[in-house]
């Protein structure tokens, strides 16, 4: 159904020497930074014997601590590729004027935006979101593990799955053109035949795959495995935050689900969902898609909402204020982000009323983010605040989420949006909110909680360093860009006829620089604190005076999290637990009851990115042979009745006798 | 429930540890779990039934509910789908009373009905390609064979499900994991058949009213 007629090979599909990139030196490049690095990463854990640790201990493991790290540790990395995508861009935006092309042409450049927002979504904010409630909400809620361990092992695979589909774009074929979304009938195969739209297809539903799962995986945990005591209204207010992000995870992921389906129906069967012609809707699919997108913007704000909380009630040693206010307000925005999908597309023509109530409805969700935003500061309060990393980053948050929020507030007037749509001050505008919410937030929670990962805490002058960056940089990069919105530049340009703006240009791509500055210190900073992890260790499992369960374990906590149940009498348990002098048992240990590592979650995703990638290259024999293989390993694996064994009560009685020892010592 | 810990002063006798704790079972949170994702997946039937909505009358120049379907066949395979959740029940009557051989026979019945269903559907589909009335043919024939295909393919995946668990009760008996697992299944069958009650009213009932 292919408008335009490739050969296609019954071995290797549409795949020839001429889909390497060979004619783009920056892509070359990279390759061979990224080879050599990758060559020297894979000797270096060959030569330190490291395969059958990470096997063993890592990869294979259902831990949802470890599986949580892995996920930080994927997001990190991503972090990088996104962000070098965001500094080619500036980059190219500061020198393209005076009829200069800049650097990218225009093929490049395209792709270069399209994989931004997609990696910095789907394989930045979404890994960095699900690790953090993966290995915190369990902790939190007193329990050992989530409801489904293996799925949670799974779920992380098929995430990296996706990432790695995204990455294999780079060197082999091309990615979308297209823009993160990917709208038709712009990624129809009419006017994107190539592989780019159907890379951006696979990676994204392979990684859904295990979004939705861990989704399911852990709303079950936090309805089900709480410690007893912990009623919903005694539940941490991060745990909180991360049922409501669960809940939308599973009703907003299938919409995408569906949506690309349909998509790819378009691409491979030549159906009409949304063509030009025989009946199809363009239209439909933004619709569609923004029923998914909407509330994934609230899927990344709200667990970050949570962390705040615990940060600023932490750190100024007080109880949240207005816990169940908060409670509620998380509730409205997880059901109002379903009714303002609409301010996405105000200029679509739906008319003064539908707008109207669409506009409405956005301006409404200030107001439960509003009272948030009172709750912390009352929290602050008269409190005695502690300047520690995570209350700084939590500062800078209230302050810069706020403007990004009013700015939001702006564009949901219709006729405003009007004017404003698909401007540089839109790009602002989201930018203000996702860098000043959520990725202030995981750092927030990365120095937070961190000790608690590996015992000792991150490096405080470093981490200063990369705050000051990060802050100053994120406001010199995009400040240029709201005037420059409200002088009516619009967005995903490469060249610039009007000389006057190119000095705006050149104050954004130095705040760039200024972030980049930022991600160096905080590499600089994971380093140093690895270093010098004797100084900073913390023996207490409890160094920032925390307030829920987590801190009541020691720093890593251990495999089986707690050696007895905690049992729940108030919101802030530990706090509780601690002014009424609850003590830790030291004898009586029990074997206890844990699940088993396994294999199946690495090959079924391996499988799954075989099956993405034979489908992205038409070579129909691999996508069968791995679509068979993928039933058969999943059946296989049901087969696999032996899932858990016990920890032994000497092994529990011995780790729990060496924390005896160190509390001891600490006192 | 658990042996109280003494706090610090001694005077409140409040625990703070549970002190006694048995394991628990494994798959406490199973059927939960997979009623969350059932519901999931019924969200993706919504969005296709939307899409039907939205591009239902689409029909391009070409042909309409009116011409294409054939109620009769429609109606035999809308009882072969019912009557299969019937038998469905009568397999997990005889789990309940711990009757391998009976629980395996209505299974085996259960997927005779499956198979039935997915043939008169096959059949439906063969000619209507035959006429020329293709997925490719209108953004109606497009969205009627995604919507009525993506069903389809559930009961063949439930099928798989149901031939590899008659194997597992086969070499295993009626242990709790499988108990557990003709629950979920039984969840997933009779879901099925919502969907189709759906696909049969909203396609086509009301597609032959038009």
């Amino acid at each position: 159904m292919s408008p335009q007629f490739v050969p296609i090979s019954p071995i290797f599909g549409r795949f020839t020497i001429a889909s390497l990139p060979l004619q783009e030196p920056i892509v070359v490049g990279t390759f061979c930074m990224v080879a050599l690095g990758g060559l020297a990463l894979v000797a270096a854990l060959t030569w330190f014997k490291l395969w059958g640790y990470l096997w063993k201990e890592w990869f294979t493991s259902v831990d949802h601590k470890k599986i949580g790290v892995m996920y930080m540790v994927l997001g990190l990395v991503m972090l990088l590729r996104g962000f070098s995508d965001a500094i080619m861009m500036r980059a190219q935006q500061a020198i393209a004027f005076n009829g200069s092309e800049g650097y990218l042409n225009a093929h490049h450049y395209d792709q270069v935006f399209t994989a931004h927002g997609v990696i910095m979504i789907f394989f930045v904010a979404m890994p960095f979101v699900t690790g953090l409630m993966n290995f915190v909400v369990p902790l939190q809620i007193g329990a050992r593990d989530v409801s489904f361990p293996f799925l949670n092992n799974f779920s992380f695979w098929m995430t990296v799955g996706g990432a790695v589909i995204v990455m294999m774009s780079l060197f082999v074929g091309e990615f979308a053109r297209t823009g993160w979304l990917a709208y038709p009938p712009l990624s129809g195969v009419a006017y994107s035949p190539g592989v780019g739209v159907d890379y951006y297809i696979w990676a994204l539903q392979v990684a859904g795959v295990g979004t939705l799962l861990s989704g399911v995986n852990l709303i079950a945990t936090i309805v089900k495995l709480r410690a007893p005591g912990m009623t919903l209204m005694r539940m941490p207010i991060f745990t909180w935050t991360a049922l409501c992000t669960n809940i939308l995870i599973v009703a907003a992921f299938p919409v995408l689900t569906a949506v690309l389906v349909l998509l790819s129906l378009d691409r491979y069967v030549g159906t009409d969902f949304f063509t030009n012609t025989l009946g199809g809707n363009p239209m439909m699919y933004v619709n569609l898609i923004w029923i998914w997108g909407h509330p994934e913007v609230y899927i990344l704000i709200l667990p970050l909402f949570g962390v705040f909380s615990e940060v600023t009630s932490a750190f100024s040693g007080k109880r949240l204020f207005g816990y169940s206010s908060m409670v509620y307000a998380t509730v409205v925005i997880t059901i109002l982000s379903y009714v303002v999908w609409l301010h996405h597309f105000f200029t679509m023509g739906s008319g003064a009323s539908v707008n109207s109530f669409f506009g409405i409805t956005t301006m409404v969700i200030s107001i439960p983010t509003g009272a948030k935003l009172f709750n912390w500061l009352f929290t602050m309060y008269r409190g005695r605040i502690r300047f520690e990393l995570p209350m700084l980053w939590t500062i800078a948050f209230m302050v810069t989420f706020t403007i990004g929020g009013m700015t939001g507030v702006m564009l949901a007037v219709p006729p405003a949006d009007f004017v404003l749509h698909n401007s540089l001050f839109l790009i602002a505008h989201f930018h203000n909110v996702i860098i000043g919410g959520v990725v202030f937030g995981v750092f927030a929670a990365i120095n937070f909680w961190f000790p608690k990962a590996f015992g000792f805490r991150l490096d405080p002058f470093w981490g200063k360093i990369s705050f000051v960056c990060w802050v100053s940089g994120f406001w010199v990069a995009f400040t240029p860009l709201y005037v420059m919105g409200l002088m009516g530049v619009t967005r995903r340009l490469r060249t610039f006829d009007d000389p006057s703006l190119q000095i705006w240009f050149i104050i954004a791509a130095l705040g760039a620089v200024l972030i980049a500055l930022g991600i160096v210190a905080m590499l600089v900073q994971i380093a140093v604190s690895i270093l010098n992890r004797e100084k900073l260790r913390d023996t207490t499992g409890d160094i920032w005076h925390g307030r829920t369960l987590e801190w009541s374990t020691s720093s890593p906590p251990p495999e089986y999290n707690f050696a007895f149940t905690p049992i729940v009498h108030d919101t802030d348990a530990w706090w509780d637990m601690q002014e009424r002098g609850a003590v830790r048992p030291t004898s009586g240990f029990k074997a206890i009851h844990m699940p088993r590592s396994t294999w199946a979650g690495v090959v079924l995703a391996g499988l799954s990115v075989a099956f993405g990638v034979a489908m992205i290259w038409y070579v129909w024999w691999l996508a069968i042979a791995s679509f068979v293989g993928l039933i058969g390993v999943a059946i296989i694996h049901t087969f696999n009745y032996k899932r858990d064994y016990h920890i032994s009560a000497e092994d529990v009685t011995r780790v729990e006798n060496e924390r005896t020892r160190q509390l001891a010592a600490e006192v | 429930m658990s042996a109280d810990t003494m706090t610090a002063n001694g005077d409140a006798q409040v625990a703070f540890y549970d002190l006694d704790e048995h394991d628990h079972p494994e798959g406490g949170s199973t059927l939960l779990g997979f009623w969350i994702y059932l519901m999931s997946d019924c969200l993706i039937f919504a969005m296709l039934f939307a899409t039907y909505g939205v591009l239902g009358h689409s029909y391009a120049g070409g042909p309409g509910p009116r011409q294409l379907f054939e109620l009769p066949l429609v109606a035999l395979n809308t009882a072969m789908l019912l009557f299969s959740s019937i038998t469905y029940g009568f397999a997990m009557l005889a789990m309940n009373q711990n009757k391998v051989a009976q629980t395996q026979i209505w299974l085996f019945v259960t997927a005779l009905f499956g198979i039935a269903f997915l043939s008169i559907e096959l059949t439906e589909f063969a000619a209507l390609i035959h006429e020329g009335a293709t997925p490719q043919r209108s953004a109606f024939l497009s969205s009627f064979f995604t919507l009525v295909g993506t069903h389809g393919l559930h009961v063949t995946f439930g099928l798989v499900w149901l031939f590899t668990l008659m194997v597992q009760i086969g070499t295993k008996g009626l242990i709790p994991a499988n108990r557990r697992r003709l629950m979920c299944l039984s969840l997933f069958w009779h879901f099925l058949d919502v969907i189709w009650i759906g696909v049969f009213t909203f396609v086509y009932l009301m597609g032959m009213l038009r």
